[in-house]
């Protein structure tokens, strides 16, 4: 396998599922392509089998028999992570305590043998791009949170990988450092054009940096998708509750409308059905006069969140339903009102099982 | 009035604990010095019983160290190694392993030496060459050094480490040499002390499987007491207080340095 700068490999995973040796069953088989260059965010919540995917693709676990890893077409199953040319950031980025900030960086050149003049050519580069400039020389024990994230990225990158993993690589820091190097993450991503496979439970995370997100549940893949579809056309129930707030209403449907106790909510298409489950955004639902409106309530709460306000509306359906609305809206608790939904934001679930 | 006294009955019970202790040490050192014991330190101060100790057992002495160091090379070039992949495979396997290696903790010196007799019996010369005492030291210090070392790799998440220099493309070997040991060496150093320590003391197992020609300080002590004059049993302890308190002293200071970490 080889890994020109700048572009990754290719990744299928075939059949891959994994049952530990106690018998609990981590992931069922799953099968997967990522193709070259791609950002492939693998989310959902602790324990739904992403981690484990990810160390079946590092090389760091086996798939059960039957399943297969394969970069770029080639079979690389049986080979060690060691051969198989991949970078990998760690949540607690397993940096060496015993080396320097420079010396952690290059140590991956230093095993493929490169000269001294030219690692430490290699090293002052990725020092720049990292934005970690001045700390050449620290221990790892000198570094704050933020820091260290940098150099366990730039040590990952530094070998030119055909694919980098990340395995909530952010998780351990605090929520403003989160949001920054997630930016930065992200620009770095792109700009080295690189197959990345990064593991998060943080939708917001997985909605900016990923091409295509897999939601997972359960140790099974529940959906694949781009951040938009996946945010607009949950497969199921619990892709749409995962994923951003939602409002989940079952009613009964009579000639494609959705009767609430609010009111007939016009939906699109499914007028054979009787009943459904649909998910609602709140950001989806309009105030409007409540004279004219097609659904009405009553206010139960209001939070004033900056850009938004986010109210909590009792009777338009059974259950209390979530409302975004512009901060310009004027509103209060106990006030009837009328709201209005756009037949398209209304996306209807399967049944559940 | 009242702390006062409860200061000065603690002071004077921890004055007589360490007399308990320490007496018994500054008599026997004070023998091993004295002209004639029986008629009392009175009798004059003498380095002569050192010196005699010194003539009939500085081959004793001697084997005893190169036994110690030779087991720290044995427990350091297996248990090191052993402990790393104990510590990285996991599972069931590596704790039924563990176990066994941790055996000779609880079991008597003196059976591990009768299982080794009925092993090596056929093989005489093994049987009387010094190699057959470092087998023993070998299998009852090599706990301490497994155990030691796996508790710093805990510490500081070996496993991690290691899967992070696997990335790297660093082979098994170089992992070990790079990122393994570097980091272990508060674990390496504290085990390598115990072993030395121990061996150094050891007389159970050592006892069963010496031959005349192959004893070791301990051994040398109790035939010193056995067979000759109080004072020279006497000037033995003193020299092996002075080989072996050095040790002691280390260990606690690095133990100190590892606290305060």
């Amino acid at each position: 396998m080889t890994a020109v700068a700048g572009h990754g490999a290719s990744v299928r995973i075939e059949a891959c599922g994994k049952t530990f040796t106690d018998g609990t069953r981590a992931l069922e088989p799953a099968t997967l392509d990522i193709a070259r260059g791609e950002t492939l965010v693998l989310l959902g919540p602790s324990g739904c089998g992403k981690t484990t995917m990810l160390r079946i693709i590092a090389g760091l676990e086996l798939p059960d028999a039957g399943g297969r890893v394969l970069f770029d077409g080639n079979d690389m199953t049986s080979v060690p992570i060691e051969r198989r040319n991949v970078g990998m950031v760690f949540q607690s980025y397993a940096l060496f305590p015993n080396m320097s900030v420079a010396d952690n960086i290059g140590y991956g050149l230093k095993i493929r043998g490169m000269a001294q003049k030219a690692r430490a050519a290699r090293v002052a580069e990725l020092i720049a791009l990292t934005n970690i400039t001045g700390l050449e020389n620290r221990r790892i024990d000198q570094l704050s949170g933020g820091q260290r994230q940098r150099v366990a990225l730039a040590r990952a990158v530094a070998i030119r990988p055909g694919i980098l993993l990340l395995d909530e690589p952010l998780t351990a820091l605090d929520a403003a450092l989160r949001d920054r190097l997630r930016g930065e993450l992200n620009r770095l991503l792109r700009a080295l054009g690189i197959t990345a496979i990064y593991v998060t439970h943080d939708q917001s995370e997985a909605m900016e940096l990923g091409d295509r997100i897999v939601v997972m549940q359960k140790g099974a893949i529940a959906q694949i998708g781009t951040p938009r579809e996946v945010y607009f056309k949950p497969g199921n129930r619990f892709v749409a509750e995962f994923i951003g707030a939602a409002n989940i209403i079952e009613a009964p449907v009579e000639n494609g409308h959705l009767m609430l106790p609010g009111g007939r909510q016009p939906i699109g298409g499914g007028a054979s059905l009787t009943a459904t489950v649909a998910m609602i955004r709140p950001e989806t639902i309009h105030v409007v006069e409540p004279a004219s409106a097609p659904l009405s309530g009553t206010i139960d709460s209001v939070s004033f969140i900056g850009d938004r306000q986010r109210m909590i509306v009792s009777g338009v359906s059974d259950k209390f339903i979530t409302i975004d609305a512009p901060n310009t809206v004027r509103a209060q608790a106990g006030e009837r009102i009328g709201l209005s939904i756009a037949p398209d934001a209304v996306r209807l679930l399967p049944p559940e099982n | 009035m009242r702390d006062r006294l409860i200061f000065t009955g603690q002071l004077l019970f921890t004055l007589i604990v360490a007399a308990f202790l320490v007496v018994p040490v500054i008599l026997s050192i004070s023998a091993g010095v004295t002209v004639n014991y029986f008629r009392g330190i009175s009798s004059g101060v003498t380095l002569q019983w050192v010196f005699q100790v010194w003539d009939l057992y500085a081959g004793t002495i001697l084997l005893s160290f190169v036994i110690a160091f030779a087991a720290l090379i044995v427990t350091l070039a297996v248990g090191v190694p052993a402990a790393y992949a104990l510590y990285v495979r996991g599972g069931r396997l590596s704790r039924i392993v563990e176990e066994i290696i941790t055996l000779p903790l609880a079991i008597p010196g003196l059976a591990i030496a009768l299982a080794l007799l009925f092993t090596y019996q056929g093989f005489g010369s093994f049987r009387r060459s010094w190699l057959f005492i470092l087998t023993g030291h070998v299998i009852f210090t090599m706990p301490f050094m497994v155990r030691s070392v796996m508790a710093v790799f805990s510490t500081v998440d070996i496993k991690t480490l290691d899967e992070g220099a696997a990335s790297l493309g660093a082979s098994p070997w170089r992992r070990f040499r790079d990122v393994i040991v570097p980091n272990a060496v508060p674990g390496i150093l504290a085990g390598s002390l115990m072993v030395v320590t121990l061996s150094l003391g050891e007389f159970n197992l050592t006892w069963m499987l010496h031959t005349p020609l192959t004893k070791t300080l301990p051994i040398g002590l109790a035939d010193a007491y056995a067979s000759m004059r109080l004072e020279v049993a006497s000037a033995y302890t003193l020299i092996f207080f002075v080989m072996i308190i050095p040790l002691l002293v280390a260990m606690q200071m690095f133990a100190d340095k590892e606290q305060g970490r």
